[in-house]
């Protein structure tokens, strides 16, 4: 992400780099992984839920690291010919490398949930590569419906892992992989192999969730070709085979994977040669490859595992190396439909002859890997493994699909490169590619030869490795020859590539004009039953319930809350036989009674007010908190006293300063007091006084409850002599809970700045932006009298309280730092200091208005609260570099000239931050607020404008 | 005292939760705020309810009878984050204003 080039070099050698060294370190480990040994790395994550970060590397999972390293490398030396200039390129690498990475972690996993983590990450982040080209609506919904099918396939697998590791006690891979009999014995078998089938079985694009992986090819063709080789659907079949030790043998096994694999192995094959898109022909024959390995692993037996294991390597190399070619020819004439390709031969060659080989391989010719492992495929078909409808109809369920395979390949070879020139291509006459980009086909072709032609001497030791770390002394014997005599898996291939190029011919008029698709079953698709399924929840489902059950207006929303949470209150009390108590009124101090029976009148006035009397209504809410704050005083709470008054009077300045803004409201505006109206008050009504009922028996019942023994004394005890404070409300502020503290202020910090990003965007209503009625008596009056200048009245307006509170500001500021050294140990602290030095700050804009007091003096509240926390955090950092914990306080009294004693905790330094953040905050808010006055004022002179002007 | 308290809290409470169903953001806001002061006064009353023996260690003092300061500890932040928590719903009732013509809370008018 970070290579922000044009250029595609530099990510795509990066990328070759990073590929090419894995490879390297793999193929290094090899000795480590012969023979079933294996190579482990644990690191503990959350041992307490037994998932850790631990990697095993068996011959199995080497075979597949090697596979998907180097086919990886491959692709990125592919890809850097094949994405043009305008592509973003590094995007493109760096998704790559993440897939590469994500397929290599599901490989390499020695425990089950992190085998689980990483699935996830390659359907996030092939999701990521097949959207690739995001303005392509094709590409978004193949991408879309990719990870809505693997990624339900996933939560399925975690299912079934979770389920897995509860029967085996353990979710380290080699433990389940022991447990075969314990698992395939337990009552929860069946459910765990479902989920984990469905898992893989979507991730394998098997049928009937096959439909995914032909829309995944609107993907960049090299990411296809990883797609489908390596990666991807691979995991899926991986998943089976490594599971099999632990799961397979079962009729259930069988019967799910079975039927799954022969239907999908005869789908795919039928469908791929009704396909136009060359991408589509190989998708659908990657579909039925996937098929044939699935069914090979649903019989259990060992012999039917290693032709899996082999069929996964062979068509690895061949698809990879066609999925290449296929990218070819769509680069070098624009088209990939095969109605309006032919005759390429003599324009590529070499790329021609390339597909060709590649293609034998496909289709399973001798001399080349797929015959062999092809071979193998129909040797067991014909073996008896079950009693079952699925073992009988496969012999010739393999032969037919292997006459279908050998039927799209030859049209796929005979229509793109026979036959007469092509005519309008989209571009003009193609020709050969550089030399790199047909590298990696080269590569992998020869690997198909060699393989194909000395199996036991290229291939034979690796597969042994991957198979005996499989199927450990089960292994069986296997002869990997070509030559096995003329026996029945010799003659059904014969059957199959006779017949394949029988069909090809019957069929090659049709196919070369007809609709893409096959015949009668072009109708019906997964995709469309997929999108109809989409839309139904997503869309109908989802309206549906939100006009039954949601709504848009506020007030029922919050009606539910509140009565949500009265039963949530109520319930545990009533289940729990909670008895209110009787009220005792004796020992009530009458005066603490006359303050709160005036409080109770502000209370209700407040709330009858509100509505039109907005003013009252908040000199009254300021009343309350006056009481409120009387409260902490009387009931021994001297730092919230301190710090109520002080948010009050903030507060009620910022209401007064909002208040401008809103409509005028006079009473009586609506005299049609519907009936519907009155229903809804008396609701609302009785709904609040059941609540403060609650309220009232909760809070009684709480405050004539004994105090349980808690922390209180725990932080009584130590304040001083750990906190080094006597003030422990304050302590524990900035000592003991430091680190909430540090939370809060960042939670302030934050408002303060949305509030700001608010305003800054601020439009007001029409109806306010006229000058406020009181400002326009006092200009009138200025006008009406030849001796006053304008303005005049609205400068001396309040003069005396302005003068004296312009000379409180050095009074005040000096009282703020005074109540910030003494926090510690008497009643203050950063909080409150913070609110007082921002009265300060306010009363000059009272006094003076926005614009003389910003000409006197300049306030960065940005930079007060920036500081601020970087004060508090630092102060916190500071323990560390002593070996302590983060926010650890340390203490000691200083002695100053002058003042005298002072305690110098690092607390302070912390204290003060808070107090810079609390400034700068607050005054941030309010000083943003103020300046709308000022806005609105320029607006109004660019309105005015604009009226002259037009 | 606690009688006192309690009655006080329950009527806070009953205005506040009477306004927050209310129409009018304006008497949203405040009846927020009534519901503030109602939940921290009942959150610092979990402490316990103690006259004149504020949580200032003294010369000496017994400290287990002082009054309870985590409550205390707790409501003082609360009472700062009420503030800054107002502060952000006046202005977005503001912005609310000014961008749909309306103070009613859903910022559609009345429905009439």
């Amino acid at each position: 992400m970070l290579l922000n080039t044009a250029s595609a070099a530099l990510p795509s050698r990066l990328a070759s780099l990073v590929a090419f060294s894995c490879l390297v370190i793999t193929v290094l480990a090899y000795p480590q992984v012969t023979d079933g040994n294996v190579l482990r790395y644990n690191l503990e994550w959350i041992p307490q839920l037994g998932l850790n970060f631990s990697l095993r590397l068996d011959g199995f999972a080497w075979m597949f690291s090697v596979l998907i390293n180097g086919i990886g490398f491959l692709v990125t030396v592919y890809a850097r010919y094949y994405m043009s200039e305008e592509d973003p390129v590094p995007r493109f690498f760096s998704f790559f490398l993440a897939f590469m990475g994500a397929m290599l972690g599901i490989v390499l996993s020695g425990n089950v949930i992190l085998l689980s983590i990483f699935w996830e990450l390659t359907s996030i982040s092939s999701f990521l590569l097949i959207s690739y080209w995001n303005n392509s609506a094709a590409a978004r919904d193949g991408a879309r419906m990719a990870l809505t099918i693997t990624g339900i396939g996933g939560f399925c697998l975690l299912i079934g892992l979770l389920l897995l590791g509860n029967i085996v006690g353990s979710y380290d891979l080699d433990k389940i992989l022991a447990s075969g009999d314990l698992i395939r014995s337990h009552a929860l078998y069946v459910p765990a192999l479902v989920f984990i089938l469905l898992g893989a079985l979507t991730k394998s694009a098997q049928f009937p969730f096959h439909f995914w992986l032909p829309n995944a090819m609107a993907a960049p063709t090299p990411v296809s070709a990883f797609l489908h080789s390596a990666t991807m659907v691979k995991a899926g079949v991986f998943l089976l085979a490594r599971f099999s030790p632990a799961l397979s043998g079962t009729y259930e096994w069988f019967f799910i994977l079975g039927a799954a694999g022969i239907l999908t192995l005869l789908i795919g094959a039928f469908f791929a040669i009704f396909q136009q898109d060359l991408k589509g022909l190989l998708a659908y024959s990657t579909i039925s490859h996937l098929g044939l390995i699935t069914t090979l692993l649903s019989l259990g037996s060992p012999l039917a595992t290693v032709a899996a294991i082999f069929h996964m390597l062979n068509h690895a190399t061949f698809k990879a190396s066609l999925f290449m070619a296929a990218g070819i020819i769509d680069h070098e004439t624009g088209t990939r439909d095969m109605r309006r390709l032919s005759g390429l031969f003599r324009y590529l060659p070499y790329t021609a002859t390339l597909a060709m080989v590649a293609s034998a391989a496909m289709a399973g010719v001798p001399l080349l890997n797929g015959f062999l492992s092809k071979e193998m495929f129909f040797a067991e078909a014909i073996e008896t493994h079950a009693d079952s409808i699925l073992d009988v109809i496969l012999p010739y369920v393999a032969t037919l699909a292997g006459a279908f395979s050998v039927a799209y390949s030859l049209r796929f070879i005979h229509t793109v490169f026979f036959g007469p020139s092509p005519t309008n291509l989209p571009k003009d006459t193609p020709h050969e590619p550089s030399r790199w980009m047909r590298f990696p086909i080269e590569l992998l072709v020869v690997i198909c030869l060699i393989v194909g032609i000395a199996p036991a001497f290229s291939i034979g030791p690796f597969l042994q490795a991957a198979v005996v770390s499989v199927l450990g002394v089960d292994t069986p014997e296997y002869s990997l020859s070509i030559w096995h005599g003329f026996n029945l898996p010799l003659i059904m291939s014969l059957i199959a590539l006779a017949g394949g190029a029988a069909l090809y011919f019957v069929l090659r008029h049709y196919l070369a004009t007809c609709e893409d698709g096959p015949p009668l079953l072009r109708r019906l698709k997964g995709q469309r039953i997929f999108e109809r399924i989409l839309v139904e929840v997503s869309w109908r489902w989802a309206r549906m319930a939100e006009q039954r059950l949601g709504t848009r207006n506020l007030q029922p929303q919050l009606r539910w809350v509140v009565v949500t949470g009265f039963m949530a209150g109520l319930l545990p009390l009533w289940l729990s036989g909670f008895e209110p108590r009787a009220f005792v009124f004796s020992g009530v101090d009458k005066v603490f009674a006359g303050i709160w029976l005036i409080g109770i009148c502000l209370a209700i006035g407040t709330a009858y007010l509100a509505k039109y009397h907005r003013l009252a209504a908040l000199i009254m809410l300021g009343g309350i908190g006056l009481i409120v704050c009387i409260t902490f005083v009387w009931l021994s709470a001297p730092d919230l006293a301190i710090t109520q008054l002080l948010v009050e009077i903030v507060t009620t300045v910022l209401i007064l300063l909002g208040l401008r803004w809103l409509p005028k409201r006079t009473e009586k505006m609506d005299e049609s007091v519907t009936f519907r109206a009155r229903f809804r008050r008396f609701r609302d009504l009785l709904i609040a006084i059941i609540c403060g009922i609650g309220m009232t028996f909760i809070s009684y019942a709480v405050m004539t409850m004994p105090v349980p023994d808690a922390i209180a004394n725990y932080f009584l005890e130590n304040a001083y002599s750990e906190g080094g404070g006597r003030n422990v409300v304050n302590v524990i502020l900035v000592d003991f809970r430091g680190f909430d503290t540090l939370g809060e202020i960042a939670v302030l910090g934050i408002v303060a700045l949305t509030v700001y990003a608010l305003l800054r965007r601020f439009r007001p209503a029409p109806d306010t932006m006229l000058m406020p009625e009181q400002q326009q008596i006092q200009a009138r009056f200025d006008e009406e009298r030849p001796e006053r200048n304008a303005g005049d009245t609205v400068r001396e307006y309040l003069l005396i309280p302005s003068v004296i509170m312009q000379w409180m500001f050095p009074v005040i500021i000096t009282f703020a730092v005074y109540i910030l050294m003494r926090g510690h140990d008497l009643p203050g602290g950063g909080f409150s200091a913070g609110l007082t030095l921002s009265i300060a700050f306010l009363l000059q804009y009272l006094a003076g208005g926005t614009r003389w007091a910003e000409d006197r003096i300049r306030i960065l509240p940005l930079r007060w609260m920036g500081v601020g926390l970087i004060m508090a955090t630092v102060t916190g950092i500071g323990a560390w570099f002593l070996g302590y914990p983060f926010l650890t306080s340390h203490f000691q009294y200083l002695t100053v000239p002058l003042i005298g004693k002072v305690p110098a905790a690092t607390a302070l330094l912390f204290d003060l931050g808070v107090f810079l953040l609390v400034v700068g905050s607050t005054v941030l808010i309010l000083v943003a607020l103020a300046h709308q006055s000022i806005r609105i004022n320029r607006l109004r002179v660019i309105e005015a404008e604009k009226g002259r002007d037009d | 005292m606690e009688i006192i308290l309690s009655i006080a809290i329950g009527v806070m409470t009953s205005c506040g939760v009477w306004l927050i169903l209310r129409p009018r953001t304006y008497q949203v806001i405040i009846g927020l705020s009534l519901l503030s002061y109602a939940v921290n006064l009942f959150i610092f009353s979990t402490g316990g309810v103690k006259t004149n023996v504020p949580p200032i260690l003294g010369e000496g003092a017994s400290s287990s009878m002082l009054a309870d300061p985590v409550p205390q500890a707790l409501v003082l932040t609360a009472i700062v984050i009420g503030f800054a928590t107002t502060a952000l719903f006046l202005v977005v009732l503001l912005a609310s204003r000014g961008l749909t013509g309306t103070d009613h809370v859903d910022g559609r008018g009345d429905k009439r």
